[in-house]
C-alpha cells in the first residue's frame, strides 16, 4: 500500500518555480519581457512620468522648434516646439491600446472557431475553415485601407478592420491543436465519461491550448503594432494632435535629413515595442516547448 | 434458466474504407470480422492477439467511440448497438486505455480528472472531494494524489488513477485495454493484482484485452484467440492453454517469455522456419500447403 506511492520517486519541486528557472536562462525571453514591462509601465504612467505633459494637445512654442536631442528635450522637439520624448511616451498608449484592442476581440474569437472546426469536423469544419480561407486572403493593410476609406480614417475604424481579419491566425492554430488532441486518450475518456461537449472543449482542450496561444499573441502584439503604425503613416490611423507613433514618423520625415529625430527616434520606438514582443514570444515559444506557431 | 450474460457481441463487424490519393474508397481494412462472445455477469475475459488484430476497434465499438459496420452488442440483455456513448450507458461500461501516458489529461490535476465523471453524472459537489479520496484509497493511492498533475506520477500509478475514474461512476463492464502493456513486469502483476481485488470486491465483469498471455493466465477465466479480425480460438483459459487447437494460438503461446521451467514445458513446440520463430503469415501459409495435397 505505502510502496505504490513511492513506485518512483517524484521531484515536487514546484512548477512555477522550475519555469521561471528556465525562463531566466533564456536571454532573448527576459530582454522582451523587460522591454514589454517598461513599454507598458511607461504607457500606463505616462503623465506623471513624462516632463512635458501639456505637450500631448495642441501647444505651439515657436521660440523651441526644431531643437536637437539635449538634456533639456531628450528626443528633441517637433516643428511646433513640442517635446519629442514626451509625445512618444504618450504614442506608446495609442499602440498599446491597438494591440489590446485587436487582439482581444481576435484571439477569444479566432480560438473559439478553432475550437469549434478542430473539434466537430464536419460542415462546422468546412464553413470555418473557408471562411478564414478567404479571410488570410485579404493582407490587413489593404483591408483597413478599404474601411477606412469607406468610413473615415479614424483608430476605431481601422482597429475594427484590423480585427476583423486576424483572428484568422488564431482559428488556424487552435484547429490544428484541437485536430491533433480529439484523438488522444484523455479526449476520448473524457467522452466515454459523460463529459458535456462544453466540458470538452473547454476544460479539456482549451488548457492545452493555452500556452501555444500565448507565443502566438504575444507575437501578434509586435505585428498589430507595426499595421497599427503604417496605418497612422498613411494618414489613416490616430489624428492629430493626439499623440501617435506611426503619425509622428509621417509628420517628422519631412524635415529629413536636417531635423532626424523629429521621425528616426518615433520610428526607434516603433522597432522597440515590436521587437520586445516578438523576443517575449520567442522565449516564451523555448519556454513551452511549441515549435510550430510562428 | 441461466442469467443473463453481462456482455455478448454477436456477429460484431469493422470494415475501415480505404482510400486512392484521390479519395475514392478503393476497399476495405476488415479490422474486425463477424467476431461472437459472451461474458457472464462477473466474469473475466481474456482477449489476446497480436498487433493489428483488431483488439482495440472492438473496445471502441464497445465504448461507442466507433460505429460497427454489422452485429449487435448486447449489454445485460439490452441491445446498445444504437445509444453506445449515451450517459446512462456510460454509468454501466467503462473503459481503461492502453497507454497511461495520454490517458489523462496533462494540463489537470488528477483530482480533476477523477471529477469529470463524478461532475458529468452531476454527483453532489459537496460529497465530490470526499468520494475523490476514496476512489484514490480503493487503487491503494494516497488521497493527496488528488492535487497531483499526471507528470509527476509514474506509469503504474497513472494507470491506477485511470482505473480510479472508471470506477467513480459504479459500472457494472471495465474493458481494460492493454492495461499494463506499457509497465514493467513487476508493476503489472501487482495491477492485476489490484483488478482481481477490485473485481472481487465490486462484483465487476471484465473485458482484458492483451498481447501478453501470460498475464492472460493468471487473469482471465475464459480467452478468445483473435487473428486479423476474427477469433480462431475460444475457450476457458486453462483448456486453450493446455491445448491449444489453432497454430496461431501455438505461435502466441510459443512467445511468451516464461519464468519457470514448470512453464517452459507447458510452452507449445514451434518448428523453426530458417532458424527463427516463423510470423503467424509464414507459419499458417506453411501449414495450409502442407495440409493442401491430402485434400481430394
Ligand atoms: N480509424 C481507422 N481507420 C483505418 N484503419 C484503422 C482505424 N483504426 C484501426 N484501423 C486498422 O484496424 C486494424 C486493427 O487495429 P486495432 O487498433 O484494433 O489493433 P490492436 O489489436 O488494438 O493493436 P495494438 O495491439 O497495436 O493496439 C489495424 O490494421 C488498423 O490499421
Ligand atoms: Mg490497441
Amino acid at each position: 500500500m505505502v510502496d505504490v506511492a513511492s513506485e518512483t520517486p517524484v521531484r515536487r519541486i514546484s512548477n512555477a518555480y522550475q519555469n521561471w528557472y528556465r525562463f531566466s536562462r533564456n536571454p532573448t525571453a527576459v530582454i522582451g519581457a523587460l522591454i514589454v514591462t517598461l513599454v507598458v509601465l511607461a504607457a500606463i504612467l505616462a503623465p506623471w512620468i513624462t516632463p512635458y505633459p501639456e505637450h500631448v494637445g495642441a501647444v505651439v512654442n515657436f521660440r523651441a522648434r526644431h531643437l536637437p536631442p539635449s538634456a533639456e528635450y531628450w528626443f528633441g522637439t517637433d516643428n511646433v516646439g513640442r517635446d519629442i520624448f514626451t509625445r512618444v511616451i504618450f504614442g506608446l498608449r495609442i499602440s498599446l491600446l491597438l494591440a489590446l484592442v485587436v487582439l482581444g476581440t481576435a484571439v477569444p474569437i479566432g480560438t473559439m472557431l478553432g475550437l469549434l472546426a478542430g473539434y466537430f469536423g464536419g460542415w462546422v469544419e468546412i464553413v470555418i475553415m473557408r471562411l478564414t480561407d478567404i479571410a488570410l486572403a485579404i493582407p490587413p493593410l489593404v483591408m483597413a485601407l478599404a474601411v477606412t476609406a469607406v468610413l473615415s480614417p479614424d483608430l476605431v475604424n481601422s482597429m475594427l478592420a484590423i480585427a476583423a481579419l486576424w483572428w484568422t491566425w488564431h482559428t488556424r492554430l487552435i484547429y490544428s491543436i484541437t485536430r491533433q488532441l480529439r484523438t488522444q486518450e484523455f479526449v476520448e475518456a473524457a467522452e466515454t465519461l459523460g463529459a458535456s461537449k462544453f466540458h470538452i472543449l473547454f476544460r479539456e482542450i482549451l488548457p492545452n491550448c493555452v500556452s501555444a496561444l500565448s507565443v502566438k499573441t504575444s507575437l501578434d502584439a509586435g505585428f498589430v503594432i507595426l499595421v497599427g503604425a503604417s496605418l497612422s503613416f498613411l494618414g489613416l490611423g490616430i489624428q492629430p494632435p493626439t499623440p501617435d507613433l506611426g503619425t509622428m514618423v509621417a509628420s517628422g520625415s519631412a524635415f529629413l535629413p536636417d531635423y532626424w529625430w523629429e521621425s528616426v527616434l518615433p520610428g526607434c520606438a516603433i522597432l522597440v515595442v515590436a521587437l520586445g514582443f516578438n523576443l517575449l514570444g520567442d522565449g516564451l515559444r523555448d519556454l513551452f516547448d511549441v515549435e510550430d506557431v510562428r | 434458466m441461466t442469467a443473463r450474460p453481462m456482455l455478448e457481441l454477436v456477429g460484431l463487424s469493422k470494415h475501415f474504407p480505404v482510400r486512392s490519393p484521390f479519395g475514392r474508397i478503393t476497399g476495405a481494412v476488415r479490422a474486425v470480422d463477424t467476431v461472437s462472445l459472451t461474458i457472464p455477469r462477473g466474469g473475466v475475459y481474456g482477449l489476446a492477439g497480436e498487433s493489428g488484430s483488431g483488439k482495440s476497434t472492438i473496445a471502441r465499438m464497445i465504448m461507442g467511440l466507433t460505429r460497427p459496420t454489422a452485429g449487435d452488442i448486447l449489454l445485460d440483455g439490452e441491445n446498445i448497438t444504437g445509444q453506445a456513448g449515451t450517459r446512462a450507458y456510460g454509468r454501466k461500461v467503462q473503459m481503461v486505455f492502453q497507454n497511461p501516458g495520454s490517458s489523462l489529461n496533462p494540463r489537470r490535476t488528477i483530482g480533476q480528472s477523477i471529477a469529470v465523471p463524478l461532475e458529468a453524472h452531476a454527483y453532489p459537489r459537496a460529497g465530490r472531494a470526499a468520494r475523490i479520496g476514496e476512489l484514490l484509497d480503493m487503487v491503494q493511492l494516497p488521497a493527496d494524489f488528488a492535487r497531483r498533475y499526471p507528470h509527476e506520477l509514474s506509469g503504474g500509478q497513472k494507470q491506477r488513477v485511470a482505473i480510479a475514474r472508471a470506477l467513480a461512476v459504479a459500472p457494472k463492464l471495465i474493458v481494460l485495454d492493454e492495461p499494463t502493456s506499457a509497465l514493467d513486469v513487476s508493476v503489472q502483476a501487482r495491477l492485476i493484482d489490484l483488478l482481481v481485488d477490485l473485481g472481487r470486491q465490486l462484483e465487476l465483469t471484465y473485458l482484458f484485452i492483451s498481447h501478453d498471455l501470460s498475464l492472460m493466465r493468471n487473469f482471465a477465466e475464459e480467452v478468445g484467440v483473435l487473428y486479423l479480425g476474427r477469433i480462431v480460438e475460444t475457450g476457458p483459459t486453462a483448456s486453450v492453454f493446455e491445448h491449444p487447437a489453432h497454430d496461431y494460438t501455438r505461435l502466441l503461446l510459443a512467445s511468451v517469455p516464461v519464468i519457470s521451467a514448470e512453464e517452459e514445458a507447458m510452452r507449445p513446440r514451434i518448428e523453426l522456419i530458417d532458424g527463427e520463430i516463423p510470423t503467424a503469415e509464414k507459419l499458417l501459409a506453411r501449414r495450409q500447403a502442407s495440409h493442401l495435397p491430402q485434400d481430394p
